[in-house]
């Protein structure tokens, strides 16, 4: 059995439809939407800022301290319950590994940038989406950032490499599913994020690399207007 | 060959590419990438000569010796005032530099500064460790008494203040307001209760549209509108 048309008519190079915001939570320092087919992520950044408790204060420089969320609602099958899991606080670790290589907080000591992630509903590839949130709310927040972060989960449904698998791509029963996510670092032509839960073959983890760089470029350019968005009416073109 | 790819007073985000070849220099907020010059900032981008620039748009405010700030008394300590500066560091006031006058030993500190007070005060250092010393010794550093404090981005100070001053004393003569500007993004006001709302919109209005071109002639405007007086830009 081969899997000849996606379960819900894509493409197979093709990401979900994807809509990004900057700049929705006014009291945030940096904040950001990022939305991928059902998947929705909100990202907020707060700090640099005061670190309690004290013994995660860090002399030589600022810390950075994410927090994944999924809201009571936000699967498609059971109520998720309120509060950290295991599964979140994993999440929260690569998420603050795929950020950090792109952030400079050396001009922070003892102080903590505090990312709030959080999903009001979910469709697969959450951690890819709450990734590209971040590093919209962190470039937002004006911190200094090398690179935009853009993520996305490849993978292989029975015979096909895929983009950005939905949740009834995950769940495919006739045949093996891979699933790939990754950040990519878009101009520094980086990964910051790589895991993999199934099974494929040393060859298309390359084709699916191959791939996922070429999805996340396009989530880089949703990204990039998204923040220019934010200022949509231009600079003011005298200094003061 | 180099070329500038972006374009000069036009917002730029993290790592887009600014200019490409070894003719030009990165500053502030950019940073060189093989033969690229890459922007590390969500800003504006500055063209100076052959050095690019990233002018940031929004983020916390970072203490520089010499700002003169608006701070707040949090805590007292055995000699000396604990203040904060609207970042992500406090800053210390010791007995010596809060008052001009003598202070004697085992007096009580908040007969000068009780916490919750606010000051315009002048920052003396700042340590590799981000640890401030503060002096209330100087022209025009105080105690402030009534009025109101409000919280703007420090990004838009120099546009609260605007050339030479001429924003916020256009402010000032409108509304009949007391106002100081801290480095920090802390703004002090002070006058009728009615026109302190004024100026506190007025500022509010300028920290929201900053960006957009215009923006003297639409405060001006505004200010003409909200008082019913015409403003003269002249009158410092």
């Amino acid at each position: 059995m081969s899997y000849k048309k996606r379960l819900d008519g894509r493409d197979f190079e093709e990401p979900r439809p994807m809509e990004a915001k900057v700049g929705i939570i006014p009291r945030a320092d940096g904040s950001a939407m990022f939305k991928i087919g059902d998947t929705i992520a909100y990202a907020a950044v707060y700090g640099p800022r005061n670190l309690h408790p004290r013994f995660l204060q860090d002399p030589t420089k600022g810390i950075l301290r994410v927090n994944y969320n999924m809201m009571p609602f936000s699967g498609s099958g059971d109520r998720v319950r309120p509060g950290g899991s295991r599964r979140s606080k994993e999440i929260a670790l690569v998420t603050e590994k795929a950020l950090l290589p792109v952030l400079d907080l050396s001009d922070f000591p003892n102080a903590v940038v505090d990312v709030f992630i959080e999903f009001p509903q979910t469709d697969a590839g959450s951690r890819c989406a709450g990734i590209s949130a971040a590093a919209m709310a962190l470039a937002d927040a004006g911190l200094a950032m090398k690179d935009l972060v853009s993520a996305v989960a490849v993978g292989k449904v029975d015979d096909r490499i895929v983009a950005d698998l939905c949740y009834a791509e995950e769940a495919y029963e006739d045949g093996d599913v891979a699933d790939i996510p990754m950040a990519y670092l878009p101009t520094l032509d980086r990964f910051t994020l790589l895991q993999m839960d199934g099974v494929v073959a040393k060859d298309d983890i390359s084709k699916g690399l191959e791939l996922g760089r070429k999805v996340c470029r396009q989530i880089a350019e949703v990204q990039k207007a998204a923040l220019k968005n934010k200022y949509g009416a231009g600079v003011e073109k005298n200094d003061s | 060959m180099s070329e500038i790819i972006a374009k000069e007073k036009e917002v730029v985000v993290p790592g887009e590419i600014l200019a490409t070849g070894m003719d030009y220099l990165p500053s502030n907020g950019t940073y060189r990438h093989g033969d690229n010059i890459v922007s590390s900032m969500l800003g504006v981008l500055r063209v100076d000569g052959k050095v690019l620039k990233t002018m940031p748009l929004s983020g916390a405010y970072l203490p520089m010796k010499g700002d003169t700030i608006i701070a707040q008394v949090t805590e007292i300590l055995i000699s000396g005032w604990r203040v904060d500066t609207n970042s992500a560091y406090s800053a210390v006031l010791s007995l010596k530099d809060g008052s001009s006058s003598y202070i004697p030993h085992g007096a009580d500190l908040s007969q000068y500064f009780g916490i919750g007070d606010y000051m315009i005060t002048k920052i003396v250092n700042v340590t590799s460790q981000n640890l401030i010393d503060i002096t209330m010794k100087g022209p025009g550093l105080r105690k402030l008494k009534g009025g109101r404090a409000i919280y703007v981005n420090t990004n838009k100070v120099p546009r609260v203040i605007g050339k030479g001053g001429s924003m916020v004393s256009m402010i000032k003569n409108c509304t009949g307001c007391q106002i100081t500007v801290g480095q920090n993004g802390v703004i002090w006001v002070q006058g009728e209760p009615k026109n302190e709302i004024i100026a506190v919109d007025t500022i509010k209005k300028i920290e929201a549209e900053s960006h957009i071109p215009g923006l003297t002639e639409k405060i001006k405007q505004h200010l003409e509108k909200v008082t019913g007086k015409k403003v003269n830009q002249n009158v410092v």
